[in-house]
């Protein structure tokens, strides 16, 4: 479909930056009110060109208690983080395991476990949330990192995607380095493992933002301020009930919340789209 | 330099048994290939050898030690694959080092094995690069070179050259001819490919639906097949078969009405009373004059390959269909009555029933 019509590329390239203004005007909404101090942006109408408080608005989310919550941005960025890395990185680890399990050994009910895992798809986080959460109590996790993690790091989808991908995998392969000599663990890591990692490096990037959107599960288990996470924060900052809501505090910790995510996408982009696209063999 | 030997090797997949017990002895430095249609169990063979798969009921022994239960690392063995099997995220030097890496060998015995298997199989100047950067047939010199490197008792092929061009297969199958004669280690290749086979072989195995057919050097089983399968497999195109009657004590065979061979020396007189199948290769036939003639052939399709020309047709007489192969291009047209000789020493006789070979 290559034409040389100039109303067409016009008529596209309108579209196109259409899209991306409507897409982009909130959020540079919200970094010109992070950069104004709470009255200018309780103004009406609100200004729409930066402020000169940049710099102090965000070192005050990152640095001091808000009030409302109690813990800095910074603390919670952190919590966001080991929260998102270790959803990621566990929900890998756990399905690289399962899938090689189901590809590469013969065992009793081996299908019949699969399909159980591939049934658990079907069913959303919020169904099973309650027994979950009776398990995490009862085990001492809730206010912790671990308990944050823990159980949303076993994932069907990624299992099956893996189990996809050791099926493509010719069985010459296996065999070869059967003559080689290595064992069953000496082939997952030296070669499976390796094979797989652009599969990889894109569920980590799906799967890190899954991590740092998580709001139900730490809402229901976090109830002390040092565990909150990012999203859980802001909720938190704007509910204030009769005082002030400090908007350009909020807005701050709003743009700091975009960066991880962003800069995930941005940095594993290559790997990301080749993971999705091209199949190594 | 080692020897095998494989005794009474059956193997069964469930209720459907592939190999209904094979023996051979492979002596050192021999090499050993293994042919026959697809189906006929030749790879699961090799598998077996390998310690890919577990053999049912047999023993295999290299050197005289028994392997039945040793897995494949352990059985001191080496083996190129159809698909080549290189590990793509590694480097050649990688692929080729991987199997040494796991014996812990020392980091300069490593480097010195892999660069005189490179020197041989000129990969040296490709060491660094992936195998998807390299074409089918340096990715099939990698995988050759992962297994010298090994220096295994024995090196195994599992139809090594099927996924290369034609052109590529013949210059390969000299290089592993020439690959052989240097290093001498005792090897066992499956191929379907007959002229791999001929030209690679030290002795043939030719299997047939879970046997073996017939074990011996190419050029006995080529002259000498043993019977109706070996014959009409080996050879290209293949053999001419017809029904015959053996006749005057057993010194000629009648093969129509009007047509009959005589059989070299003193011909058959024990099987005088058995039926018989007479079997003539294409090139066999020799073209005469009409008055000499003793089979008569109508022409059907006349193919001229260039070095020798095909010519398909029916006998005269009871319209067999037959395929003579004369030298050079001949030009022929179709129904065109053409006039053979056969050489009586050329002539291969098998019983009927058994198909087994009878002179």
């Amino acid at each position: 479909m290559i034409h040389n019509r100039p109303w067409l590329s016009f008529l596209t390239h309108s579209i196109l930056i259409l899209g991306i203004l409507i897409l982009v005007f909130p959020i540079y909404v919200t970094f010109v009110a992070s950069t104004r101090s709470v009255d200018s942006i309780l103004a009406s109408p609100m200004p729409l060109w930066p402020g000169m408080e940049l710099v102090k608005n965000y070192l005050a989310a990152l640095a001091g208690p808000s009030k409302s919550v109690g813990v800095s941005v910074g603390q919670m960025m952190l919590n966001s983080l080991i929260m998102a890395l270790g959803i990621a990185l566990g929900k890998i680890t756990i399905s690289l395991m399962a899938a090689y399990a189901f590809v590469y050994f013969n065992f009793r009910f081996r299908n019949l476990f699969f399909w159980m895992i591939f049934v658990t798809l079907m069913l959303p986080v919020e169904v099973r949330i309650l027994p979950t959460y009776e398990v995490v109590a009862k085990l001492g996790m809730l206010n912790t990192h671990v308990g944050l993690i823990l159980p949303l790091i076993a994932s069907a989808t990624a299992t099956f995607l893996f189990r996809q991908f050791f099926m493509t995998i010719p069985n010459e392969l296996c065999e070869a380095a059967r003559v080689d000599g290595a064992g069953p663990y000496r082939f997952f890591i030296d070669i499976l493992v390796p094979m797989s990692r652009t599969s990889i490096a894109a569920l980590f990037v799906i799967l890190f933002i899954y991590g740092w959107n998580q709001y139900l599960w730490p809402l229901l288990i976090t109830t002390d301020e040092g565990y909150y996470t990012m999203l859980i924060g802001i909720k938190r900052m704007l509910d204030v009930g009769e005082g002030q809501i400090e908007w350009n505090l909020v807005m701050a910790s709003t743009i700091l919340a975009i960066i991880p995510p962003v800069f995930v996408v941005v940095y594993m982009q290559n790997l990301f789209v080749k993971g999705l696209t091209e199949t190594e063999k | 330099m080692s020897t095998a030997s494989l005794e009474g090797i059956k193997k069964s997949f469930g209720d459907v048994q592939v190999l209904h017990g094979i023996d051979c002895k492979i002596q050192e430095g021999e090499f050993i290939v293994i042919l026959g249609p697809s189906g006929c169990g030749k790879s699961t063979l090799l598998r077996l050898i390998a310690g890919l798969e577990k053999i049912t009921v047999g023993t295999i022994k290299i050197d005289d030690r028994e392997v039945n239960n040793l897995e494949p690392a352990e059985r001191d063995i080496a083996m190129v694959f159809q698909t080549y099997a290189l590990y793509p995220h590694m480097s050649i030097f990688n692929n080729m080092a991987y199997g040494l890496k796991i014996r812990k060998m020392s980091k300069e015995e490593i480097k010195k094995r892999v660069y005189n298997a490179a020197e041989i199989l000129e990969l040296t100047p490709l060491l660094k690069r992936k195998p998807k950067e390299l074409s089918g047939g340096q990715r099939q010199r990698v995988a050759m070179g992962r297994c010298i490197v090994r220096e295994p008792k024995l090196f195994l092929f599992d139809e090594p050259l099927s996924n290369l061009d034609a052109k590529l297969r013949v210059q390969m199958r000299l290089e592993i001819r020439k690959l052989h004669q240097r290093l001498n280690i005792t090897s066992v290749y499956v191929t379907h490919d007959q002229v791999e086979a001929m030209t690679l072989a030290d002795r043939l195995i030719v299997m047939d639906k879970g046997f073996t057919a017939q074990i011996g050097s190419p050029l006995d089983v080529y002259e000498r097949p043993a019977n109706t399968f070996v014959a009409g497999f080996i050879g290209s195109p293949a053999m001419n078969f017809m029904d015959a009657k053996l006749e005057n004590n057993g010194r000629s065979i009648r093969i129509s009405e009007k047509e009959y061979l005589e059989l070299p020396g003193k011909g058959l007189p024990e099987h005088i009373d058995n039926k018989v199948r007479a079997g003539i290769r294409p090139e066999h036939f020799v073209i005469c004059d009409a008055k000499e003639a003793q089979i008569k052939l109508k022409t059907d399709v006349v193919e001229k390959l260039g070095a020798d020309t095909l010519v398909h047709g029916f006998t005269l007489e009871n319209n067999i269909a037959m395929t003579v192969s004369l030298d050079g291009i001949q030009h022929f047209d179709a129904d065109t009555i053409l006039s053979f000789r056969i050489q009586p020493d050329k002539i291969h006789i098998f019983e009927s029933e058994s198909g087994k070979r009878l002179n």
